[in-house]
């Protein structure tokens, strides 16, 4: 049993190890400072109890996803909702912020949709999901230097940019508002219908899901994926 | 739980579930890589024979040793490829080509090293080199373009790492290809013509596939 978990501990990425989020159910030995030393056996059932809760969790997600696979949806809503968890850990151990947290755990969950296909049963869920985390984290960190970049803080912008004639705002806003038209038409169709439905017409779900013909899920989907592709497109033009 | 926010999409994700095929297991698929090495290189003996072959490795043991070492780097650089590009993986998996990647190395090395000291009369020239070339990155580009393929159903999560990959098992696969029908003892120009090779194919694999890879 113990090898079983260090061979899943090896597989996590990097400096990962998602066994030390939870301090109760961690190995270890006890020590004591007086003359009383508890026997080997006292301690192998300390270290074995709560592993074995942790793996007994662990088997679960993984059955789940197995199920998932499959088509079984509560079992697919399921192992992504305790995952939420998981994934907030790896990604405050990349060093993400509290800010970002929440942007990882959505285009983790979206990749894990997209290559669900990928996970292996007789392998461990949460070094998968660990490093589809992990590797996401990364991307959010890289995303936010280069923004960070190109941002200037409020108030060096305040001294070097004084506010301009009216004119200039405005052509600079139709400026904007052109590059948002332009890269909006380059969505995809599926995309750009869940833009123009639910954002520039601001019609609810149901209203959008009756005049495009599609369900909920996928105007949601489309949506979410269609506002990434315009933030990474607007931020790489500009 | 997880928090409403993400509770959202998780029954968007949950409506959109259909069932999914698995993917093979990685031996499995370097396998099937390795069926079209395979035929490749049965056309080749069809055409060739392996007489002119053997003859050579019988005069150049070394020429052997590099064949063979060729060989295990093509196979464990793909079979490093196919488990690398699935999540959770060890990235310690990346050294396995290293150990045959060296053998075919060294004794391509010493092939040359011999005909440096003693000079036979089948030294390839600047000409011959150029077709060699030709060859490797020829067979190469059907070879990366299938692994890129393969590589894509699965998830590649250090496309660089994949890539460089894809481009030494394609290399290699083509230089052992090329031993079936290739005339000439091993050179410095020969050698070095493979090297180019090896480079151009893994450079324009890790320039294009860090690309082709990184769609997730």
């Amino acid at each position: 049993m113990q090898g079983n978990r260090d061979a899943r501990r090896s597989e996590l990425p990097d400096g990962i190890t998602l066994w030390d989020e939870q301090p109760l159910t961690a190995d270890g030995t006890l020590v004591w400072d007086g003359g009383f030393a508890p026997s080997s056996d006292y301690r192998a059932s300390v270290s074995a109890e709560p592993a074995s809760a942790n793996e007994q969790a662990e088997r679960q997600r993984a059955a789940w996803m197995a199920a998932a696979q499959a088509g079984d949806r509560r079992a697919y809503e399921r192992v992504l909702a305790d995952s939420v968890a998981l994934i907030r850990a790896v990604a405050r151990r990349q060093g993400m912020g509290v800010d970002g947290l929440d942007d990882v755990v959505q285009e983790t969950l979206l990749t894990v949709h997209r290559v669900r296909h990928t996970y292996d049963p007789t392998r461990s869920y949460d070094a998968w999901l660990g490093a589809i985390a992990g590797r996401r984290a990364i991307d959010a960190l890289r995303g936010q230097g280069r923004r960070g970049r190109r941002e200037l803080h409020d108030d060096i912008a305040l001294d070097q940019h004084p506010d301009r004639d009216d004119a200039s705002m405005d052509a600079e806003r139709n400026q904007q508002a052109r590059r948002l038209r332009e890269a909006i038409a380059q969505l995809p169709p599926g995309q750009r219908e869940a833009v123009e439905q639910l954002g520039l017409r601001e019609q609810s779900l149901a209203e959008a899901a009756a005049h495009t013909g599609r369900n909920t899920g996928a105007l949601k989907v489309n949506l979410h994926r269609a506002l990434k592709a315009l933030r990474d497109r607007l931020n790489g033009d500009s | 739980m997880s928090e409403p926010r993400h509770q959202a999409l998780i029954d968007a994700l949950g409506a959109e579930l259909v069932p999914v095929r698995r993917l093979l297991p990685p031996w499995l698929r370097t396998v099937g890589w390795l069926a079209l090495v395979a035929a490749f290189a049965a056309l080749l003996f069809a055409h060739y024979g392996d007489a002119p072959m053997l003859r050579r490795w019988a005069g150049a043991p070394d020429l052997a040793w590099a064949a063979f070492g060729a060989v295990l780097t093509a196979i464990t650089a793909a079979w490093a490829a196919f488990t690398l590009a699935v999540p959770g993986r060890s990235r310690a998996w990346a050294w396995l080509p290293l150990p045959p990647a060296l053998l075919w190395i060294g004794a391509s090395g010493l092939g040359c090293l011999r005909t440096w000291l003693a000079p036979g009369p089948s030294i390839v020239t600047l000409h011959q080199s150029a077709d060699c070339l030709v060859f490797i990155i020829g067979f190469s580009i059907p070879l990366s373009a299938l692994l890129v393929w393969l590589l894509r159903r699965a998830c590649p999560l250090r496309p660089l790492l994949a890539a460089l990959l894809v481009g030494l098992a394609s290399a290699a696969a083509s230089a052992c290809l090329l031993e079936i029908c290739h005339a000439y003892d091993a050179a410095a120009t020969d050698l070095l013509t493979h090297a180019l090779a090896v480079g151009i194919v893994v450079a324009a694999n890790t320039a294009m596939g860090g690309r082709l890879l990184s769609r997730h």
